[in-house]
């Protein structure tokens, strides 16, 4: 295991390398009052302005210095917060963002004191601050994991408990902070809400550097996290780590929502893990292609919503990014291609059509089967006899206007066709997806009867509900099982009586 | 088996009525004691009857608070609680929005539109609180997402949606965003009812209270069963989807009331904490209650005096004597941390250092037992009936210092005699040597006759059995065994008696 420990160092190492050098490019305290956005017009105050046309263009085209910057330091920020979310999300962990979204607040006021004592007025100093968070939203976690480790209270109050009591004690430090001249205009209440419209070069260059920190922290572990994430009991049983990458999973967590504080605001940086994540399960079931489908869509969120608020001044960005991407949620979870609803009802109004056709076909063969010569081949016997809708009725239990449907649409897609009014006869084809269904489900009877022990009475209904889901290769497996029992049948005799009107007649076909 | 019964047992016989009895004197004593302390500290640090107000305000929304919250934290959706406290904003949002553009209208009058703006804001958070659950519920049941991952991007969307209409349309609804989500206890305590001291949200907050408590009483049956299992709850005919809603609608109606003290997300910690620190105290739903009333007042009251003394103390000594106080609602939820902290370490059943001691008392006993056990083996198979401490540390496989502590124990309680540095067993102690022999070969008899298993399997389990062995189950097993003299190694079973 020597190799993960020394790719998660190195990954360490490269976040630590980034993180300094972030630092190191902003050699002097920032100047947050700075801002090329005109402030928002007072008249006509409960209107949405419009943008003229040139503002639009200007906008859409990144022409504008600050805004491209912005934008692009945000959708490498919500990239990240997708990926990592995908990880959280599959460990049903999702809301320890929100932990430590809020735990980072007495961070963020704590480093302000430490600096402003190490140099008057350097309390502003931006990565201070943010390493501040970090360490807060850490200690967090931990105090989550230590209050489920050792106490009784379950994981949603622990979270609920370490979420509130650090956030109180962050709204403390703040409230006495501002009485300091130099802290009630440091700007730090901007954490909370956020303020995407008023960031700096330098503030996207951290945001940046970090995120792409982060995404490569999370190729080089990309496998172990992976494991970890789909099962970490087997992970720890095969000598992997798991402590220790939880661990840094945590920390990449923080690290997104310590940069996230900046654009969004410490309350709704969780919904930048969150919702892409949820969103991208809609479209694959695949690990990797799901991480790059929350990439793009956190990522193309966030930039919408960045670009949104570049055109409405009045529209605050954090809400904006937010609610882009619970756009894209609403779409992904009706038209997502894996796992949308409109995917999800196609596929079962299929597979109901399908259990449908199969029941009236199997009905009308069971029915028609004491009437055949057993010596002959059954297909062909099976296509010159009509039936009606009457005689097929006790086959099954439905009722009548549901056979009727059933006969409609076996008959459309030519299954069975009408002989004359009422009479029904099957067609080739559905002689022949007859003979394997009822096979299937002999098949699946036998088997039952055979390896799970139960009573022949009562196979029937079991076998009603797999015999249409039964792969090729159990139906091979059952099928050499069956030639030993009955080697010069195609389908096996039922094990139990069928149940169908006494006295009914058979009609020969007159063609 | 019943060792564990047997345990209980013990454990209850100790603490016993005259204990009780000691403990509730004891108590009373510190209480008065903590009560004269406090007069003074309180007339030191400059108490007036603005901050009793303040105290009386944020007690009742927290205890008001702390009563849906019990049955959050029994039901495991404490989560809930957070999400709805930050649904709230756009449901008051909505709600004042509403009553502006009914005004407008002209169907409410001046006068009455700020009474109107109230009954819109609880009518708006009843209805978002329904509307977040089931919001929740259908994007978890259509899209299948998993339950905390459907919470988040509900609540964080509503929220968005809250903060934009709030910036779009400010001037109608004249809402600060800051002082929804952070609570202006200070000044919610200046707007008093007209010709009487007492403030406005203590009236508000005392009929929630009110409210709760009713329900509470009214319905304690039925969130009973349903916060502990929901599916018996259905059996029984109770709805348990619709005590849900229930419970989401009051939480919510209830936050609304409290965010003007507390503020909107300071809420989450009245409503979960008191009721997570009275969960480590309690097991009985009834007691569960009375608990998290009290720890809800009391970290009102510890929260507004530690805002009002603690930060002039901490912040001169850091160089900054402008820093006079602080939030009182933010020191509330780091009063009500501070007690769960405190009940997690000193609970007395649940707590940690309390399981310590057990588990520290437990294995003392059992090393004691064992020295006892191997005394009694040497004087059965040898003439050296007295063994030095290393020897004993050695033989049983410990440390020294518990053995040392174990075999002092022995020795003050008389079941072995110190002779020099070496301990032998005095006569009460070779008895309970001889019933522990006995259980141990018991035992080893009787997995040898029943599991089947080789001589060599039988030592392990039968050294861990031997200690909850009681005198009736050593009977029953004598019983089951017949006469059995030996044990399987072929030693002599020692009898119970003499």
């Amino acid at each position: 295991m020597s190799s993960v420990e020394k790719r998660i160092g190195f990954a360490l190492l490269v976040a630590v390398i980034y993180l300094g050098n972030a630092a190191s490019c902003i050699a002097e305290p920032l100047d947050h009052s700075h801002s090329t956005r005109p402030p928002a017009r007072s008249l006509s105050r409960d209107r949405l302005e419009w943008p003229a046309l040139s503002d639009v263009k200007r906008t859409l085209l990144l022409r504008d210095y600050n805004t491209r910057i912005v934008a692009i330091g945000t959708t490498m920020l919500g990239a990240a917060a997708g990926i990592v979310g995908v990880f959280m999300l599959l460990r049903k962990r999702s809301l320890i963002g929100d932990v430590v979204s809020h735990s980072t607040w007495p961070g963020i006021a704590i480093a302000f004191l430490v600096m402003e004592r190490i140099k008057t007025d350097g309390g502003k100093w931006l990565p201070g601050l943010l390493v501040g968070a970090l360490l807060a939203g850490v200690a967090g976690i931990l105090c989550t994991k230590l209050i489920l480790r050792y106490t009784r209270i379950k994981e949603d109050a622990a979270l609920a408990i370490v979420l509130s009591v650090f956030f109180g004690a962050g709204m403390s430090l703040f409230k006495a902070v501002q009485y300091i001249p130099s802290g009630s205009q440091a700007g730090l209440n901007h954490f909370i809400l956020g303020k995407t419209a008023s960031m700096v070069s330098a503030d996207v260059w951290i945001i940046g550097e970090a995120s792409l920190a982060i995404l490569i922290v999370i190729g080089l572990l990309f496998k172990e996290f992976s494991l970890l994430s789909f099962d970490d009991k087997f992970a720890s049983s095969q000598g992997w780590p798991v402590f220790r990458l939880d661990l840094s999973l945590m920390l990449l967590v923080a690290g997104v929502t310590v940069i996230g504080l900046q654009s969004v605001g410490l309350l709704l940086v969780v919904a930048m893990l969150i919702t892409p994540a949820a969103a991208a399960r809609f479209w694959s079931d695949r690990l990797g292609r799901t991480t790059a489908i929350a990439a793009c869509l956190g990522g193309s969120g966030a930039f919408c919503g960045v670009l949104l608020s570049a055109m409405f001044p009045r529209l605050a960005a954090g809400p904006v990014i937010v609610l882009t991407g619970a756009l894209f949620f609403i779409i992904s979870l009706f038209l997502g291609v894996r796992r949308g609803v409109i995917v999800r009802i196609v596929t079962h109004r299929r597979l109901k059509t399908a259990v449908g056709r199969q029941h009236i076909l199997r009905a009308l063969f069971e029915y028609l089967e004491p009437h055949c010569d057993p010596a002959a081949p059954m297909s062909s016997q099976l296509v010159n006899h009509i039936v009606s809708a009457n005689e097929l009725l006790p086959m099954r239990s439905w009722t009548l206007k549901r056979l009727r449907h059933l006969l409609r649409t076996a008959e459309k897609s030519n299954f069975i066709a009408v002989v004359r009014e009422g009479g029904y006869r099957m067609t080739n084809r559905g002689a022949e997806l007859a003979h394997r269904v009822v096979r299937n489900h002999r098949l699946w009877e036998l088997y039952l009867i055979e390896h799970a022990d139960i009573a022949p009475s009562h196979v029937d209904r079991d076998a009603d509900d797999i015999e249409h889901l039964l792969a090729a290769d159990i139906v091979e497996s059952l099928e050499r099982l069956l030639s030993e029992r009955y080697p010069h049948m195609t389908v096996p005799p039922s094990p139990h009586a069928i149940d169908s009107a006494p006295g009914s007649t058979i009609r020969q076909s007159t063609s | 088996m019943n060792s564990p019964a047997t345990l209980n047992s013990i454990d209850s016989t100790r603490r016993s009525a005259a204990g009780r009895y000691v403990v509730a004197t004891l108590s009373l004593g510190a209480c008065l004691a903590l009560a004269m302390l406090l007069r003074k500290a309180l007339n030191v640090c400059g108490w007036d009857a603005y901050d009793t107000w303040t105290v009386v305000t944020a007690a009742l929304a927290a205890m008001a608070c702390s009563l849906p919250g019990v049955f959050l934290v029994m039901r495991r959706q404490s989560m809930m609680g957070d999400a709805l406290a930050h649904t709230t904003l756009p449901g008051i949002v909505v709600a004042f929005l509403l009553a502006h553009s009914l005004q407008q209208a002209g169907w409410i009058s001046s006068a009455t539109y700020d009474s109107w703006r109230h009954a819109a804001m609880f009518i708006g958070a009843l209805v978002i609180g329904v509307v977040s659950a089931v919001l929740t519920e259908w994007v978890q049941k259509l899209g299948r997402v998993e339950a905390s991952a459907a919470l988040g991007v509900v609540f964080t969307t509503l929220f968005a949606v809250g903060l934009l209409l709030i910036r779009l349309k400010a001037d109608q609804v004249h809402i600060d965003p800051d002082c929804v989500l952070y609570g202006i206890i200070e000044t919610t305590v200046m707007d008093t009812v007209p010709n009487t001291q007492i403030p406005r949200a203590a009236v508000v907050n005392g009929l929630v209270l009110l409210a709760n408590l009713l329900l509470v009483t009214l319905f304690f049956k039925e969130l009973r069963i349903s916060a502990f299992d929901a599916a018996i709850s259905t059996t029984m005919g109770i709805n348990s989807h619709a005590m849900h809603y229930a419970l989401m609608a009051v939480t919510a109606a209830t936050l609304v009331s409290a965010f003007e003290s507390v503020g909107s997300i300071l809420v989450i910690a009245m409503l979960i904490a008191p009721a997570a620190t009275a969960h480590l105290l309690t097991d009985r739903l009834d007691r569960l209650i009375a608990i998290s009333l009290a720890v809800a007042a009391l970290s009102a009251f510890l929260g507004h005096l530690s805002a009002i003394t603690l930060p002039s103390i901490v912040f001169t000594r850091l160089g900054y004597p402008e820093v006079v106080d602080t939030s009182t609602a933010g020191m509330m939820a780091v009063a009500a941390g501070g007690l769960f902290t405190i009940a997690a370490m000193f609970g007395p059943r649940y707590g940690v250092i309390s399981k310590v001691l057990d588990q520290a008392r437990l294995s003392r006993s059992i090393i004691a037992e064992d020295i006892l056990g191997l005394l009694y083996r040497m004087e059965e198979e040898s003439d050296a009936t007295a063994l030095a401490l290393n020897q004993l540390t050695a033989m049983i496989g410990t440390r020294t210092w518990p053995t040392y502590l174990a075999a002092r124990g022995l020795a003050a309680s008389g079941d072995v005699a110190v002779r020099g540095s070496s301990y032998e067993l005095s006569p009460p102690g070779r008895e309970r040597a001889k019933r522990l022999v006995r259980a141990h070969r018991l035992w080893e008899s009787y997995m040898a006759k029943h599991f089947d298993l080789p001589a060599d399997h039988l030592h392990e389990s039968a050294a861990r059995v031997e200690h909850f062995l009681g005198a009736e189950l050593r009977e029953e097993l004598a019983a089951e065994l017949e006469d059995t003299a030996e044990d399987p190694h072929g030693r002599e079973i020692p009898p119970e008696q003499g």
